[in-house]
């Protein structure tokens, strides 16, 4: 244990932190997400409520000619949000078309395969002899699943997924349209999910490591109780006493999104942007980068041992 | 008989009738396209206006019989949305299976049947629903133990028919299918549309989004648009509610309006919430506010209601006998090997039909006469010619034979002439045996 030193005057190496800052508010951050799920969840809505802006259109099929869309069509959508001099550079990147076809069989693997071919192209970027100062981060930071609110459970197809899914990238299931379930039917349904993903073993974001300190084990511990997040997202607004905020007008009431007696909105909002945002990011580059990486440089070592071996036999 | 008609021909109002009923009658031959039905008014009141009284106490009697099909993926509500139609506890609550239990490989079919009273008119409910549809990674093929019960459904009601003994026929046919979509706001699934193209032919199919009230108005119409192209484009024929020429208003005007709501937007319940106006109704509580079923502002619950069960169900019933079973039967007893002879149907008068026959057989019978006839006359001629031949052949002989006589007499004359005259038999050698031939001869 180092002794830590108080110096006898003020240094001034304090100010770190604001020459940090200045650097990085030139530079800007790159978050990049990846939305999962059915169609006609309200994906691309969800996406465009937690950035307040219209981002992404939705991908569902409105016309009876038009052929349904495979997932392998993945695309991302980059976009520049500027909030009080912070630039964040978004990438989103939507899966239409998962689990619409009759036999989905398969149909995560292109999923898989984007998000590995992220983490293989940076790494190919920093294996290279001459590499760029700031590697572009293309990796995806965080994936929303989003299941159906059914009020039983999780769907077969559900659960293949988003086992698959959390052995390579931050997954954060989210229950989407809930202003179909009343509070208590979402107590029960979440309270299903969160056993059978225990049950099979499906490792979820936030993960606690050895040097998390007692506060943030505790912020993490209450996300947990409140995983998966029960939202609803819309992008027009409605006049709720005289104020305008976003929601859903019916004819027994509004929706507030903004609401936490209406939806869990809020808590996910704060979730992704206001606390661990940061934390998001680095856990793709600590956890899952490094994963991805160890393995395909064994991978390349074998590969090039075994012929070599083979050379030398002959 | 006769006078009460007569009276009246010229058509004035008579006075020397004591009813007021209208005295005219003149037959009169409709002549739309029928040959001459006539059309007549009555006098006086006879009675048979009471028929359809009779034909309701004899349906209650025997009680009515249904079959409702639901199908849809879990978690829409299905179990829900027939408790809250029926106004009772058919199925209970899902008790959710624990993440170990072993999930079922293939669609199961459920039949669930309650005996349900109300006002004296019992109704035997069944309600078949089909667990697990939709639900898999794999789906291909998962409308296959459907199509197949709906049609072991139809064999069996087909075999009853076709029983020595029919009095008792049970129909178990399924008579109505309600199709439950997932509000998603887009077009229908690749899964919805094979379905309904597999099981538009088989049953009445009738399209319900389930969970109505995650969306709103807009969204609402702006879905069931969306459907009713996709279904217009597939060419599915979904339940409508047929009209008639003969009916008033009020029900043309009600059909429409239920037609208009097709597909209906309904959400389900059995729970009672208290509603703005302090009743107690059956709906969903929400933080933000109540969804009322019953009330038609929500959803379309109440049209779905009339249409199944207060005004339709016997229209459903109808159209899977008359139609939909038919069809399958023709269908089948074609493919067996029945072939339709339509030849049969020429005559349909039996009366006419035996006369036909009698005269054919007849006609038979004369030619039949004829020929033997001919045969015998044939038979005569010969007969006749041949004995007529060995007539002349017996003449010639007689005549041959009659000749040689002749001749031996003649002969025999000559000698005699001979002899009585002394001279010699042979000129020559008479004195030498004249003695002798004396006694020679």
């Amino acid at each position: 244990m180092t002794e830590e030193i108080r110096a006898q005057s003020y240094v001034g190496f304090d100010s770190i932190t604001q020459q940090i800052e200045h650097k990085l508010l030139k530079r800007g951050f790159q978050f990049n997400v990846i939305v999962v799920g059915p169609t006609g969840l309200g994906k691309s809505t969800l996406i465009n409520t937690i950035f307040a802006s219209h981002l992404i259109d939705s991908k569902g099929r409105f016309v009876a000619d038009e052929p349904v869309r495979q997932t392998t069509e993945i695309q991302a959508a980059s976009h520049v949000i500027v909030e009080n001099g912070v630039k964040l550079r978004l990438n989103i990147v939507d899966t239409p078309g998962y689990g619409d076809q009759i036999n989905n069989e398969g149909c995560w693997d292109p999923i898989i395969k984007y998000i590995k071919d992220q983490h293989s192209a940076y790494l190919r970027k920093e294996l290279t002899a001459m590499r760029d100062r700031y590697i572009q981060d293309t990796r995806i930071h965080c994936c929303l699943f989003f299941i159906s609110p059914t009020g039983h459970s999780l769907r077969p197809i559900d659960v293949i997924v988003m086992k698959k899914l959390s052995e390579v990238v931050n997954v954060v299931p989210v229950v989407a349209k809930s202003d179909s379930l009343t509070p208590d039917e979402r107590e029960k349904f979440k309270a299903k999910i969160r056993d059978e993903l225990a049950y099979h073993n499906i490792r979820l974001y936030p993960f606690d490591t050895d040097e998390d300190e007692e506060e943030e084990v505790q912020l993490n511990e209450s996300i947990r109780q409140i995983i998966p997040f029960a939202v609803v997202g819309s992008e027009n607004g409605v006049i709720i006493d005289g104020k305008s905020v976003r929601g859903r007008k019916n004819r027994w009431g509004v929706v507030n999104v903004e609401d936490p007696n209406h939806c869990e909105f809020v808590h996910l909002r704060n979730f992704l942007t206001r606390t661990h945002l940061q934390d998001l990011i680095e856990t793709t580059a600590q956890i899952h980068y490094e994963a991805f990486r160890s393995k395909q440089l064994l991978a390349l070592k074998e590969g090039v041992q075994r012929p070599a071996g083979g050379a030398t036999q002959q | 008989m006769t006078d009460s008609y007569a009276s009246s021909r010229n058509g004035d109002a008579s006075n020397g009738l004591g009813n007021g009923s209208s005295p005219s009658l003149v037959p009169t031959a409709h002549t739309a396209g029928l040959s001459s039905v006539i059309r007549k008014k009555l006098m006086g009141y006879v009675g048979f206006a009471n028929l359809p009284n009779q034909v309701h106490r004899k349906s209650v009697r025997k009680g009515f019989q249904f079959t409702a099909m639901v199908v849809g993926e879990s978690g829409l509500g299905k179990s829900t949305l027939v408790n809250t139609l029926f106004n009772t506890s058919l199925y209970p609550p899902k008790e959710p299976l624990p993440p170990a239990a072993e999930r079922p490989k293939t669609v199961a079919i459920e039949s669930i049947g309650a005996d349900i009273e109300e006002n004296g008119v019992r109704l035997h409910l069944t309600v078949v629903d089909t667990p697990g549809f939709g639900d898999f990674v794999n789906n291909d093929d998962s409308w296959k133990p459907i199509v197949e019960n709906i049609e072991s459904r139809f064999d069996s009601y087909l075999e009853q028919e076709n029983r020595v003994n029919r009095s008792k026929i049970v129909d178990n046919r399924v008579h109505a299918c309600l199709y439950f979509i997932q509000p998603t706001g887009h077009s229908l699934k690749q899964l919805d549309i094979e379905f309904m193209r597999r099981l538009h032919t088989k049953v009445n199919l009738i399209p319900i989004i389930a969970k109505a009230d995650t969306m709103t108005d807009e969204e609402v119409a702006e879905f069931k648009q969306r459907i009713l192209v996709d279904i217009a484009h597939h060419n599915i024929h979904i339940f409508q509610a047929p009209t008639y020429d003969n009916e008033d208003e009020e029900t043309i005007a009600e059909a429409e309006e239920i037609a208009s709501k097709i597909p209906f937007a309904v959400v389900g319940s059995d729970q009672l919430v208290a509603a703005p106006d302090g009743r107690l109704v059956r709906g969903r509580a929400y933080p933000w506010g109540s969804v009322e079923v019953d009330n038609e502002d929500h959803c379309d619950f109440v049209k779905l209601r009339q249409m199944l069960v207060r005004t339709y169900m016997e229209e459903l019933r109808e159209y899977t006998n008359d139609v939909l079973y038919e069809n399958w039967r023709t269908e089948k007893l074609l493919s067996m090997g029945v072939a339709q002879d339509s030849s049969v149907f020429k005559e349909v008068n039996p009366a006419a039909r035996l006369q036909e026959e009698r005269v054919l057989h007849e006609a038979k019978l004369a030619k039949m006469e004829a020929e033997m006839k001919m045969v015998f006359q044939q038979k005569v001629a010969e007969k006749e010619a041949k004995l007529k031949q060995s007539e002349e052949e017996l003449y010639a002989r007689h005549k041959e034979m009659k000749d040689a006589l002749e001749k031996q007499r003649a002969d025999l004359e000559d000698k005699k002439r001979r002899i009585e005259s002394g001279r010699p038999l042979t000129p020559e050698k008479s004195s030498t045996t004249r003695k002798k031939g004396f006694l020679r001869t």
